[in-house]
């Protein structure tokens, strides 16, 4: 029998916020234990959580940019249990009224080719709520730590549909999603600093089966490609064990990306009541039509949006559009550099996807760094159009700009690499020079075939030492042959 | 004139003012007293007398230089021990929290302290504010100073047995389900529980957080305007706190006169009633007549259900409230316990005393899945028709009044089964459901000598309407001038 996986993927984000979520204490990594505390973090008696505004500005705008509809009004419920690194032994969340509802997440899946841009499809959300985050524990042979820290930080889980069907859907779910919650500046998503965390549940049911098999939650995968991996893996597994005649269990496993096994954590039977309740400590807030409007306003475009845009308004290829749309910052660059060099937006682009993400690799440096500004470079491509500089040229220019952030058109001057003078008597005897020792191109171009005129160019611009101007080599060519 | 630590703060003030006294001379009086009359009040859980003149002779030092706070600057005014201030223990008169010292002032405190006043001792309560007798503090039961036999109410007791004793000029207490006006009442002083979100509760340890409210205890009604206009007010650190002006309680006792139309439900006045509580709450509704105010019979037909509905509402709060008394961070933390769960069970088992696990304990169950909507969901609508009861009162009555408690102070020990113990609060709990302010002034007292109260009801952040009934009442009887004898 053929099997299909059904995948849902609960994803919890740490919102990109100065303060935690109930209190004035900073946000923070890698911090000494326990720094980022203060008498409502660590439950002191008698404290009070205070709603930080910007923490639901982001949620809205998460929830703007992926198509959700928010709820008119922002309530909050306590999670009931006992944990060492909850201090208040109860969480403060979002139970029967998320804050986000519906929406979708766009994917795209790998192209037949890495050059080739692979099918899109939208996978929908079930809701998106927001909450505090927890301590972390940290144990040792005969006891264990608590840092409070992390603790109340804020935490969105976005929770899909069971609506993905293999590890490469919610590998794709995972990156779009990373990319937009990034591009919108809602969260940094940097998974190594737990700013993304994702949980799966996964089940298999026979092709063509519409009922939801038992599920099992896959945690602690804590990198995009233990997702995956992890994914397959349990989707393997499941398969496995009901070929063999098994039956599944719905249980947690835990799955180790290094090992690339899985092992079951605890059974259902072991679930908790959470005894949710709202909490009175916390009024609901209004979230009210201005105070959305002017959030959608703040919205940037979604990475999709933008590479469909930019392959309308600048005709630029998948190749590039792939390489340059994933990085905000990266696509705005080339946005900047391409309206300052009017029609040559592919040039820009591929001057950004080759050379620039090369010398940014070599030196280390992120783009915020780059001494190449977007007028640098539109400038450069501005000369090599005009015929300024040859393209060899302009690669030296464009390593010493790298290095100095100088004007290219400075680095052209000083080093002598601007394309040789107008002195058209010079160029038009090494053009007539050039007729006369090939007498096969010439009666070749005559005879119309125009590409024959390139083997006429080598000599000039050999007499030229290469720093002929290539449009005027052409021009002066044509101008000869056609007066012959 | 009375003794020192028996004058009210509005004459001490004066005084104060005039330099005829000095703040250290005050705390020193106030002090000596305590020393005379705690071995048998037992109001306090502990006190700093020496962190209480040194504010005391920064206060003179203010006044020296003319940078005077007010009047209530160089007062010794007694806190609840569940009201954090920092450096001192907050105990919450818990075996849990016996020795944890709290890191940081509650946001009254520091209005106290703003204002000028000597935060002064650590007063006893039953254990986390559970209770009506301070019979449930883990430390002590504190003694009625009109009767030494008998309570002095609760969960407020140390703060009202303190004023009462001259242990301290004003108080602070809490009131979840009537916290601070019956001990008000069994002691013949004024207490006062504000409206739901007037006074900020950061740094009140949460009992029933959409219940709780901190409010003062005073001498006079004068006294209690006073510190309720220090201590009220908006809080940006709690979320429940309203957004009000607060007008100058102490200037509008004067400034309003009535005559007021003023509500009896007769759902207050049936089985249960002390003969003698309710013949003196009677005389005092004869002298609102007299004051030429129309009484009115008003009905509060949801009444029946308020003790029910509270304690479901109550307790889910503090089941949850009450979890980060755990072991991990701070507090008791059990000498058997091998690993976190050991910890909870046996920290928790050892730390709470019986009536804060009963309360856990129905508190998780009413929560528990399966059990919520019929539980705390109907409370929770139930409690808005009782709200609506009082709103629907008050469209024809500026007030009500009513009994504080059914019945004087009774013995310690003579309570025994907690459901009688609930059923004492069926008169001050609504306010609590309903968010209302209410007040308990002394009415008189029993043959036997024992306090009553008299307790009104007012409108929503009417706190100024209500003082000034209350002081009207006060200023035609001299109850509040009588002191036990100890």
């Amino acid at each position: 029998m053929k099997y299909e996986a059904v995948i849902g993927l609960e994803v919890h984000i740490q919102l990109k916020t100065r303060s935690k979520m109930f209190t004035r204490v900073a946000t923070g990594f890698g911090q000494p234990e326990n720094t980022l505390t203060d008498p409502v973090v660590l439950a002191l008696p008698g404290v009070l959580p205070v709603m930080n505004k910007e923490a639901l500005d982001k949620i809205v705008k998460a929830g703007l940019l992926l198509g959700c509809t928010i709820a008119p009004v922002c309530k909050w419920d306590r999670k009931n249990y006992f944990y060492p690194d909850s201090p208040k032994n109860y969480q403060i969340s979002q139970y029967d009224q998320p804050i986000c509802l519906g929406g979708t997440v766009e994917i795209e899946l790998p192209g037949p080719s890495r050059n080739v841009m692979g099918e899109h499809k939208l996978i929908p959300l079930t809701r998106i709520h927001l909450e505090e985050d927890v301590g972390k524990l940290n144990h040792f042979a005969r006891e264990s730590l608590v840092d409070y820290n992390r603790a109340g930080t804020p935490l969105m889980e976005i929770v899909s549909d069971p609506a993905m069907h293999s590890a490469e859907e919610a590998f794709a779910y995972l990156t779009s999603l990373r990319q937009t919650m990034v591009y919108g500046g809602i969260s940094d998503c940097d998974m190594e600093k737990g700013q993304l965390r994702c949980d799966a549940n996964i089940s298999i049911r026979p092709v063509g089966a519409t009922y939801l098999g038992t599920k099992v939650e896959l945690k602690n995968l804590n990198s995009i490609s233990f997702v995956r991996d992890g994914i397959a893996h349990e989707i393997a597994r499941q398969i496995a064990v009901v070929e063999a005649g098994g039956t599944l269990v719905q249980e947690t496993r835990d799955y180790d990306g290094q090992t690339g096994a899985s092992q079951s954590l605890r059974s259902k039977e072991m679930a908790h009541d959470y005894r949710y309740f709202p909490d009175p400590d916390l009024m609901p807030v209004k979230v009210d039509e201005e105070w959305k409007a002017r959030l959608l306003a703040e919205c940037p475009e979604r990475p999709f949006d933008k590479q469909r845009r930019f392959f309308t308004q600048y005709q630029v290829p998948y190749t590039i559009t792939s390489v340059l749309v994933p990085d905000r910052a990266l696509s705005d660059f080339f946005e900047a550099a391409a309206q300052l060099a009017p029609g040559k937006a592919q040039a820009v682009g591929n001057w950004i996807v080759n050379d620039l993400l090369r010398e940014l690799g070599n030196a280390r440096l992120p783009l915020a760094e780059s001494k190449v500004t977007p007028a640098h470079l539109a400038a450069l491509v501005q000369l090599i159009e005009a015929g300024t500089v040859l393209t060899n040229a302009a690669k030296e220019i464009f390593v010493e700009m790298f290095a100095s952030g100088e004007k290219p058109d400075v680095i052209a001057d000083r080093k002598g690499l601007k394309a040789a003078p107008t002195d058209t008597g010079e160029l038009e005897q090494w053009c007539r020079d050039s007729i006369a020792g090939n007498a096969k191109a010439v009666a070749e171009f005559k005879a119309g075939k125009d590409s024959a005129i390139n083997a006429l160019k080598g000599p000039v611009m050999k007499a030229a030492k290469g720093k002929a101007n290539p449009k005027l080599v052409d021009e002066t060519l044509r101008r000869v042959l056609a007066a012959l | 004139m009375p003794e020192l630590f028996h004058q009210p703060v509005a004459a001490l003030a004066d005084q104060l003012a005039a330099k005829k006294l000095s703040a250290v001379e005050l705390m020193q009086a106030v002090i000596a007293r305590t020393e005379a009359v705690e071995s048998r009040v037992k109001a306090f859980n502990s006190f700093d007398a020496a962190d209480a003149l040194a504010r005391a002779r920064a206060s003179d030092e203010r006044r020296a230089a003319g940078q005077s706070r007010g009047p209530l600057d160089g007062i010794p005014v007694g806190l609840k021990d569940v009201i954090s201030v920092a450096g001192q223990p907050l105990t919450a008169s818990s075996k849990m929290l016996a020795n944890f010292v709290s890191p940081y002032d509650a946001t009254v405190t520091r209005k106290l302290k703003e204002a000028g006043a000597v935060c002064w001792g650590r007063l006893n309560l039953d254990e986390f504010a559970m209770g009506s007798s301070t019979e449930n503090s883990a430390f002590k039961t504190t003694s009625n100073p009109w009767d030494l036999a008998r309570v002095p109410g609760g969960s407020s007791g140390g703060s009202a047995a303190a004023l009462a004793a001259g242990e301290a000029c004003a108080t602070l207490g809490s009131d979840t389900g009537g916290s601070i006006r019956q001990p008000a009442a069994f002691c013949n002083v004024v207490g006062m529980k504000p409206s739901y979100g007037l006074v900020s509760r950061y740094g009140l340890i949460a009992y029933a957080s959409s219940l709780d409210q901190i409010g003062p205890f005073g001498r006079t009604v004068e006294d209690a305007a006073i510190v309720l206009g220090a201590i009220a007010g908006h809080d940006p650190l709690d979320s429940t706190s309203f957004k009000t002006e607060i007008p100058d309680y102490r200037a509008e006792l004067s400034k309003r006169r009535g005559p007021w139309k003023l509500g009896v439900p007769k759902e207050y006045f049936g089985a249960g009633l002390d003969p003698e509580v309710g013949a003196a709450v009677q005389a005092a509704i004869d002298y609102y007549r007299k004051l030429g105010c129309e009484i009115k019979e008003v009905s509060l037909p949801h009444t029946q259900y308020a003790i029910a509905t509270y304690y479901i509402i109550a307790t889910a709060e503090c089941s949850s409230n009450l979890a980060r008394f755990d072991g991990i961070r701070y507090g008791h933390r059990s000498a058997k316990a091998n690993d976190a769960i050991d910890i909870y069970f046996h920290s928790r088992a050892e730390g709470f005393g019986a009536e804060v696990k009963r309360r856990i304990i129905l508190g998780t169950y009413v929560l528990s899945s399966g059990y919520y909507d019929a539980y705390y969901l109907r409370a929770q609508k139930v409690r808005t028709l009782i709200r609506q009861d009082f709103l629907n009162a008050y469209r024809e009555v500026d007030a009500i009044l009513t009994p504080t408690s059914p019945v004087p102070a009774f013995k310690i020990g003579e309570k025994s089964d907690p459901l009688a113990m609930y059923l004492l609060d069926i008169y001050t709990i609504g306010v609590n459901l309903a968010g209302l302010p209410g007040a308990s002034i002394p009415c008189g007292f029993t043959r036997g000598g024992l306090p009553i109260g008299l307790q009104i009801i007012g409108r929503p952040f009417q706190e100024a309407d209500l003082l000034a009934i209350a002081h009207a009442y006060e200023q035609g009887h001299a109850w509040h001038t009588q002191h036990p004898k100890l």
